[in-house]
């Protein structure tokens, strides 16, 4: 039988890096498990491969991410990396998906490192080809040096602005950036200036940023309502209405964003209680100050615990590494509180420009509450109309929607609609999204073939070693 | 006619043959499948089981599903593969997106 691991982590970006990097140097036996060819995660994604060029164009924030991947080599912890994590069973015991063959590993305890994934911004026409997620725009840029050309970017975010100045500087700027956040959204962000000016080195890139933008003459148009994509086969051109009137902008590429949100369902899975957060507009996982969740043994660091960042999520993945090592015997409570202090401290700064950014650019309201005729789970083709009906024939929550009409049933598992189906029917039925609740999330966490369970026997338990 | 097209590769490195629905390709050896059809000027993935509508890429990171392709037999996540020589690429059966499912 093959040693049980201290510690398993699920992702290697940011979190899990650092957090795999504290574990080791306190004495812990640890595996990461993460689903790309390399670490890095989604921020950091191949930021070992990437040429100067491509570093020139996505900048020092992302080549900072080299300091992570390198600890996480140094520290020899063992990375399986391209595995596709399924089942997590309590115990704990690990199911992946590597190469086309099943495996497994155990360990007493897990940190979920599984970051965040984009809002689900469902307007028409956003299912057709050529219609991606801002993020996707970035990792074919980080991965690939793949740029779009011409591209339209709507929506609203900072992650927004950072894809149109690195649109800028590959050469390729954006035709236009429709963006959904007023000037009331803006006003009402003041509130939070305090925390803005804490934050600043953040506010400073952002009018860095800006003023790329500016100076490339990309066309923004703020306050953009009614947006919609056409196209029979694939995009041909976003309309929206700004001031009053309606526009026309073709392209072949749309960039949606309006924030990220918690990946959650591997917490999920778990059993690990959620609840909503509306300043986030996001399910957060029940967390104490060290990550640690409501079910014995599993801590979640990074975006997955709450959106916060890169710099955030490396600060909570090593929180979370010392409280594990302190569980496991390794470090004792005087030099756990020590060793943490510093890390507060700095989670602190790196919170302190979250208020604003969230206030300034909320989600697109008429994205969080579409339309009757637009599809909200994109793998069934349910529309929001469905959701509403089901709510009028007595559907309360997201569980019930699957007997409906198989919303959230497909391969995505609800990552691309659990949100908005959860908001229609809290709309519907007058009841908060707590009370609504999210989807069951239940094994496998992704689709995984009879061929690759087969693949799976005694000897493969451990095929990494 | 390269300006054309909706992505450019900004760097250029070794080449591998592969076959799209039977057409010829030249992508860069190791690089992202998803990314690399997309350069390469394939926008429709697949068509959906449900209602045949065309589908392409959307988040590019394993969760969305929208890229499958199908390659010896087996239902696969286009964004989650890298290009290697003779590769066989198709667009998947209609069913493609529940007949690997368990």
């Amino acid at each position: 039988m093959p040693m049980k691991r201290d510690l398993a982590i699920i992702g290697a970006g940011p979190a899990g890096m650092a957090a795999a990097a504290q574990a080791a140097e306190l004495g812990l036996r640890v595996t990461v498990l993460d689903e790309q060819p390399r670490a890095g995660g989604q921020i950091y994604r191949d930021v070992d491969r990437a040429s100067q060029s491509r570093a020139n164009i996505l900048g020092a924030d992302y080549t900072d991410g080299r300091r992570l991947t390198e600890d996480l080599r140094q520290s020899g912890v063992e990375h399986i990396s391209g595995a596709v994590v399924w089942a997590i069973e309590e115990g704990f015991r690990i199911s992946y998906t590597r190469n086309g063959r099943g495996a497994q590993v155990e360990a007493d305890r897990i940190l979920l490192a599984t970051g965040a994934l984009e809002r689900p911004m469902p307007i028409p026409g956003w299912t057709l080809p050529g219609v991606m997620t801002a993020g996707a725009g970035q990792i074919l840029l980080k991965q690939s040096g793949v740029v779009a050309q011409g591209a339209v970017l709507a929506g609203s975010g900072p992650l927004l602005y950072l894809i149109a100045a690195q649109m800028v500087r590959a050469g390729t700027p954006p035709a236009a950036m429709i963006e959904t956040q007023t000037r009331g959204d803006m006003l009402r962000a003041f509130r939070h200036v305090g925390g803005a000016l804490r934050g600043w080195p953040y506010m400073a890139k952002g009018l860095k940023m800006l003023a790329e933008i500016k100076r490339a003459k990309v066309p923004r148009y703020a306050g953009a309502t009614e947006i919609a994509i056409e196209g029979d086969s694939k995009a041909e051109a976003v309309t929206f209405t700004h001031k009053g009137r309606r526009q026309r902008i073709a392209c072949k590429t749309v960039f949606l964003h309006h924030g990220v949100v918690p990946n959650t369902q591997a917490a999920r899975s778990l059993g690990i209680g959620h609840y909503w957060d509306a300043a986030q507009g996001a399910f957060l996982p029940e967390l104490d100050d060290w990550g640690q969740s409501d079910v014995a043994g599993v801590f979640i660091a990074g975006d997955g615990a709450g959106i916060g960042g890169a710099k955030l999520a490396e600060h909570a993945g090593r929180l979370a590494a010392l409280k594990i090592a302190q569980n496991a015997d390794r470090l004792s409570t005087q030099d756990c509180d020590r060793l943490a202090a510093p890390l507060r401290r700095a989670v602190t700064r790196e919170r302190a420009a979250r208020p604003f950014l969230d206030a300034a650019y909320p989600p697109y309201g008429s994205a969080l509450h579409p339309a009757d005729s637009t599809i909200v789970c994109r793998c069934e083709e349910v529309t929001a109309g469905d959701i509403r009906g089901y709510a009028k024939l007595g559907c309360l929550g997201p569980n019930q929607t699957k007997a409906f009409g198989r919303a959230g049933m497909g391969p995505c598992q609800g990552r691309y609609c659990g949100l908005t189906v959860t908001a229609l029917l809290a709309e519907a039925n007058g009841r908060s999204p707590d009370d609504t609740g999210y989807y069951r999330i239940r094994p496998p966490l992704k689709p995984v073939t009879l061929g690759e369970l087969a693949a799976m026997n005694d000897t493969d338990l451990d095929a990494a070693e | 006619m390269k300006t054309a097209l909706p992505f450019l590769e900004l760097e250029s490195g070794p080449r591998v043959d592969v076959t799209w629905d039977g057409t010829p390709l030249s992508l860069p050896d190791g690089s992202n499948l998803a990314a690399a059809l997309l350069a390469a000027g394939v926008d429709v993935f697949r068509h959906t089981p449900v209602s045949n509508a065309p589908r392409a890429p959307f988040c590019m990171m394993g969760a969305c599903f929208d890229c499958l392709v199908e390659i010896d037999g087996v239902t696969r996540q286009a964004c989650m593969l890298e290009v290697t020589e003779g590769m066989v690429i198709t667009r998947p059966q209609e069913t493609g997106a529940h007949a690997n499912e368990t």
